[in-house]
């Protein structure tokens, strides 16, 4: 290091592991983070509470958990169908699962109809 | 919808000190000591209650004539060795990890005996603020007792080359007899089981004798001796039943001590009091007079206020006499000697380290205390309390009572260490003392905050100094404490 020196056994250690990270990455590599999902503070970003438009998402209660909320956590899938960019974790509804959600027609009523998946 | 803000730098967690004409800053979340120089400085006074992006924080840095390479390296620098973070809001805290549920035990604490042939008006055994119950149990440790606590230490002592038995009491001489036969089993037992084995006692050294001094010497026994300075100071709450001033007595016995025991250094123990604060002239006297090695300092354990509590006005006292001798310790150390007031000694072993303490000290975990009757307890503070008992040397470790405890105690468990920046070292402070205060042993010891706050800061400008002018002392000094 150029600019810190270390002068207790354990900024000897962060020293070292510095070295390694050096020796590891080109010095050319982007130091601006790359944009994340969920980034806004505080991460990961979870929308709080229930919103005017019955949209179910990535909630949590007004105490920050998932024991609180107006339905089961299990259905907050059901706003990643279609819409979601983060289409990893939810119902495929081009290949695999297109008619996941063919017995909800309105979500606020319909909402139990919505089943899990098992790939 | 989400709008992305680009990410933002904002300082790490660290106390920063000016010491031998450097700059420095203790890293909280690693216990870590750095030397910093302007530019490093320079990147703090940007983020001084800002936060800047990447490219603003490097065009600053440029503007004032660095190279663009060079500012670059220098941010990089600072995050590699996370003094400065990137991203959106505080990053989740660092906490120490809790020690593993089978941590192998180090030492057992042998209260020999619950008697003592002293009075001492404070004491934490017997006195007020007492948590001990020892109606209706033994008075002295048995030899099989004894024995079955070197065995137990032997067999949880996983994996260590040397294992640590320190007696205490009540007054540990009065059960020398036990001490003797102890030494003699535990030293085959380790010896068998291929460990090495150190020992140590306390005690208020009214019952040394020429014979005794001989062994603990033979034995390389570390002997810790209780007491409060000169006569009028000693005698003031260190006193037989009948009130009768114990200096008299001690003090011939004392100079035997010294003079014969060649093999481990010979410390004083403080306790100070309402009335016994002079801590210069309890130094001088120990020190110098007597000729002990090491001489430490603590304030008495108390719970409400009692006669014999230090006020404020008294802590305030202390801690500027414990500066006096601070300087004096640094200007030793900067000749290559050994000053001997080992409040300073002892923490800056833990700064050569950068400990980061999950708990504010072994208790419960390498070290416990045993009773006279065989109960296991976090350490020799809570020797005969029921409520703290934590196992038997015959049934062995009660993991459970001993996971209480030190869920309780992880610093993590402690709200308000959480924005201080001396918790590597504290950790929230005494089990026992928080618990006399506070009736919880998980209680953060919030009454002497500042005060250790002040006396890290004392410690951690006599290590920069030092790291600057004599770095070969720090190096000699961690050799003869086993550090290095």
């Amino acid at each position: 290091m150029k600019h810190l020196r270390a002068i207790n056994k354990k900024a000897q250690r962060i020293d070292e592991a510095v070295t390694q990270m050096e020796a590891a990455v080109s010095p050319d590599a982007d130091m601006e983070e790359d944009v994340v999902a969920l980034q806004q503070a505080p991460r990961p970003h979870v929308p709080m509470g229930c919103s005017l438009s019955f949209s179910p998402g990535w909630e949590v209660d007004a105490g920050g958990g998932t024991a609180g909320l107006c339905q089961p956590v299990e259905r907050d899938i059901y706003d990643c169908y279609v819409t979601c960019f983060w289409p990893v974790q939810v119902p495929d509804h081009v290949n695999y699962s297109p008619d996941w959600a063919s017995n909800c027609a309105t979500a606020t009523k319909d909402w139990r109809s919505l089943d899990l998946v098992f790939p | 919808m989400t709008v992305m803000q680009a990410p933002t730098y904002r300082r790490a967690e660290y106390h920063s000190f000016d010491a031998g004409g450097s700059d420095f800053v203790y890293l909280v979340s690693a216990g870590a000591i750095f030397e910093i120089d302007a530019d490093v400085r320079a990147v703090f006074d940007r983020l001084d209650g800002q936060e800047l992006t990447h490219a603003m924080l490097v065009r600053e840095l440029v503007s004032e004539g660095r190279a663009q390479e060079e500012a670059d390296g220098l941010v990089r620098e600072l995050r590699q060795a996370r003094l400065i973070h990137l991203g959106h809001g505080m990053p989740v805290a660092e906490v120490p990890q809790a020690p593993p549920a089978d941590f192998p035990l180090q030492a057992l604490v042998l209260n020999v005996t619950n008697q003592c042939n002293l009075a001492c008006t404070y004491c934490y055994e017997f006195g007020a603020d007492k948590i001990a119950t020892p109606a209706g149990k033994p008075k002295y440790m048995t030899l099989d007792t004894a024995k079955a606590s070197v065995d137990l230490l032997i067999a949880e002592a996983v994996g260590r080359k040397a294992v640590h038995i320190t007696f205490f009491g009540g007054e540990t001489l009065m059960n020398f007899k036990l001490l003797r036969d102890v030494v003699e089993y535990a030293n085959a037992a380790t010896a068998a089981a291929g460990k090495a084995i150190t020992y140590s006692l306390t005690t208020n050294a009214t019952l040394l004798t020429p014979e005794i001094v001989t062994f603990l010497s033979d034995n390389r026994v570390g002997v810790t001796v209780s007491m409060d300075g000169p006569p009028e100071l000693q005698d003031k709450h260190r006193v037989y039943k009948n009130g009768k001033g114990s200096y008299a007595v001690i003090e011939p016995r004392l100079r035997t001590l010294i003079a014969h025991h060649k093999t481990r250094a010979i410390t004083a123990r403080v306790t100070l009091t309402e009335g016994v604060t002079d801590v210069v002239r309890i130094f001088r006297h120990l020190k110098d007079d007597l000729g002990f090695h090491e001489v430490g300092f603590a304030p008495v354990t108390t719970g409400e206020e009692r006669a014999y509590s230090l006020d404020g006005n008294g802590m305030d006292s202390v801690l500027a006499q414990f500066n006096l001798l601070a300087e004096e310790w640094l200007e030793y150390a900067l000749r290559g000697e050994s000053h001997g007031f080992t409040n300073v000694s002892e923490t800056i072993s833990e700064l050569i380290s950068g400990v980061n303490k999950s708990h504010p000290c072994g208790a419960g975990l390498g070290l416990m205390g045993v009773s006279p009757s065989g109960d296991l307890s976090p350490c020799h503070r809570f020797t005969d309390a029921d409520t703290h008992s934590m196992g038997h040397v015959s049934s062995g470790i009660d993991r459970a009572k001993q996971g209480e405890f030190l869920a309780k105690g992880h610093v993590e468990a402690k709200y308000d260490c959480q924005s201080c920046w001396a918790r590597p070292l504290c950790a929230g402070g005494c089990h026992h003392e928080a618990f006399v205060r506070y009736g919880d042993t998980g209680h953060a010891n919030l009454h002497y905050c500042d005060w250790i706050r002040q006396w890290t800061d004392t410690c951690l400008r006599i290590y920069g100094v030092l790291s600057v002018r004599n770095p070969g002392f720090l190096e000699r000094f961690a050799e003869r404490k086993g550090l290095s």
